[in-house]
């Protein structure tokens, strides 16, 4: 285990280390202490190795990752892991607002409750929070998973395409064509599959599962008073 | 105000009053990435018996400053005390005499501005980083009960001290902001209409004088941030002051940070967690993101209003 701390050693130079880490590097276990809230911490790795921060975390933690897993032990804040390709992000506190935005793969798994915009514009990731999702979650979400324990606020996958979506608790609203789907026995195996990588005890069978309603996909010239 | 950073710290614990101006000094520095272009605080520092406070500025404070405690304690009749700090001056005024003070200093030197007046609020903000500002009014000296704090990066208007938050919006209470409002202008010249005073093009001013208004004809303030979130367009998180607590409310997409929190012995509120790092306990604290469009109070009143929480 290789312990850094942020405070002595500053962003720049932590980012420096972990991005030195080849594929197969000897040194997989990491850890970052004093994280403070900083920024961009364990930004854009590409090895396979486990990052641990002590701490709660500011804009952007593990953004771009791939391969790597990143654990943080504390909040994280707007816009963590986006656009994250692969590779695992586990935050045991809340996350704030646009996590995973854009992500096009891996897995990102919040212990708390994700705040506004969670999911937003996915193109692959699959997110599980096991508590609550803030407004406008999943917003063109495109493709992947966003898997709610708790419940979601308004206007959930508000033009969506296909991403899919389970929430066990209440929907406030939802967005423009988004809409409820049946929960067929392939949708229970994806669930079961996230829910147990996650490592979450849930029951797949108490979600309800949402996604596009698909009439936004074309120009309708009904809708050409819109514009 | 588009980027910039916010801070704000309630004390619960009495302890912690004399330490006040250190923490929000800590806390408004590290917010310096946020808005480097100008800074600004308001601090409550408790009673004053049967006198009241006008926070003046002045950019040549020298000539502003000497001689007017003799010429403003003999325009309305009553002592008047001034205590020069920096660019600023702390008027010791008579409680009811705010009025006759304001047309006094019109009429003796209108190039003196009325930063903030009330019992307990002081106001102090300039252009420049937040370092230099905090160490400008030896802000980490000053002791108070609350107190709220802003760091500038301007996009609606100019960089001057005028168009630095926070803004007074009456006796006691003012206004912070991170956002940016669009409707301000179609606001600003209702208001003028209103017969409300607004001095600059600054979008925040008008959100501040929008409040003013509202409380003028009967809200409290509570109701006058509720009726914002109708009537005023655009991004903003708001953190307001008032003698007892402060207030935070959120627009409804929510788009501009806010982190709270909260332990036995204070109520803090950040545009980021990293604001907050310093704080006595923080590791142990309820940490959490205000709801959009909902409207949060603390209180030092020991029977709170319905919008109110006691401390």
């Amino acid at each position: 285990m290789q312990t850094i701390d942020l405070q002595e050693i500053g962003l720049r130079e932590l980012n420096k280390t972990l991005h030195a880490q080849a594929a197969d590097t000897n040194q997989t276990a990491w850890e970052i202490v004093n994280p403070k809230g900083a920024h961009a911490i364990a930004c854009g790795l590409d090895a396979p190795i486990e990052v641990t921060v002590k701490g709660s975390t500011g804009y952007y933690c593990a953004g771009m990752n791939q391969q790597a897993t990143v654990n943080i032990h504390g909040s994280a804040g707007p816009g963590t892991g986006e656009n994250i390709m692969s590779g695992k992000i586990v935050i045991e506190g809340d996350a704030s607002q646009y996590l995973g935005a854009t992500g096009h793969g891996g897995l990102i798994v919040v212990k708390g409750n994700a705040s506004s915009r969670c999911g937003i514009s996915m193109k692959g990731v699959n997110i599980v929070v096991q508590g609550s999702v803030g407004h406008m979650s999943a917003f063109m979400g495109q493709s992947g998973n966003l898997v709610v324990c708790g419940d979601a606020g308004d206007a959930l996958g508000d033009s969506c395409y296909e991403a899919r979506f389970f929430v066990r608790g209440t929907v406030k609203s939802l967005g423009a064509d988004c809409e409820k789907k049946e929960m067929r026995p392939e949708h229970i195996e994806i669930l079961k599959g996230l829910l147990d990588e996650a490592g979450i005890d849930a029951n797949p069978a108490e979600f309800t599962r949402y996604g596009s309603a698909r009439t936004l996909y074309n120009f309708d010239v009904d809708n050409a008073g819109a514009y | 105000m588009n980027m910039c950073g916010i801070v704000g710290l309630f004390l619960k614990d009495k302890a912690l009053e004399p330490h006040l101006g250190e923490m929000l000094t800590s806390m408004l520095v590290t917010m310096t990435d946020r808005g480097p272009d100008s800074a600004g605080i308001a601090i409550y520092g408790g009673e004053s018996n049967g006198r009241s406070k006008m926070t003046v500025q002045a950019a040549g404070p020298d000539a502003a400053f000497a001689g007017l405690a003799k010429s403003l304690s003999a325009a309305i009749g009553a002592e008047v005390k001034v205590a020069v700090k920096s660019t600023h001056a702390i008027l010791d005024i008579p409680t009811g005499s705010t009025q006759r003070i304001r047309t006094a200093l019109q009429e003796l030197n209108p190039d003196i501005r009325l930063m903030s007046r009330g019992d307990s609020l002081e106001i102090y903000k300039e252009v420049g980083l937040p370092k230099d500002v905090a160490a400008q009014f030896d802000l980490a000296k000053m002791s108070g009960t609350h107190g709220i704090g802003h760091t500038r990066m301007a996009t609606e208007s100019a960089v001057t001290t005028m168009g630095a938050h926070p803004f007074n919006t009456g006796d006691d209470q003012c206004l912070v902001h991170n956002g940016s409002l669009s409707n301000h202008n179609s606001l600003r010249r209702k208001l003028r209409r209103e017969g409300i005073h607004i001095e600059t093009e600054n979008d925040t001013e008008v959100g501040a004088a929008y409040l003013t208004w509202q409380m003028q004809n009967g809200a409290s303030l509570g109701e006058a941030l509720e009726s914002s979130l109708d009537d005023l367009d655009g991004f903003f998180t708001f953190v307001v002051g008032t003698k007892d607590g402060f207030g935070v409310v959120r627009d409804p997409i929510a788009c501009k940070p806010a982190v709270m929190a909260e332990t036995d012995q204070y109520v803090a509120f950040g545009s980021e967690y990293r604001a907050l790092v310093d704080l006595p306990g923080i590791e142990n604290a309820r940490v959490w993101e205000p709801e959009p469009a909902t409207v949060y109070f603390w209180s030092h009143n020991a029977v709170p209003t319905s919008t109110e929480k006691a401390a």
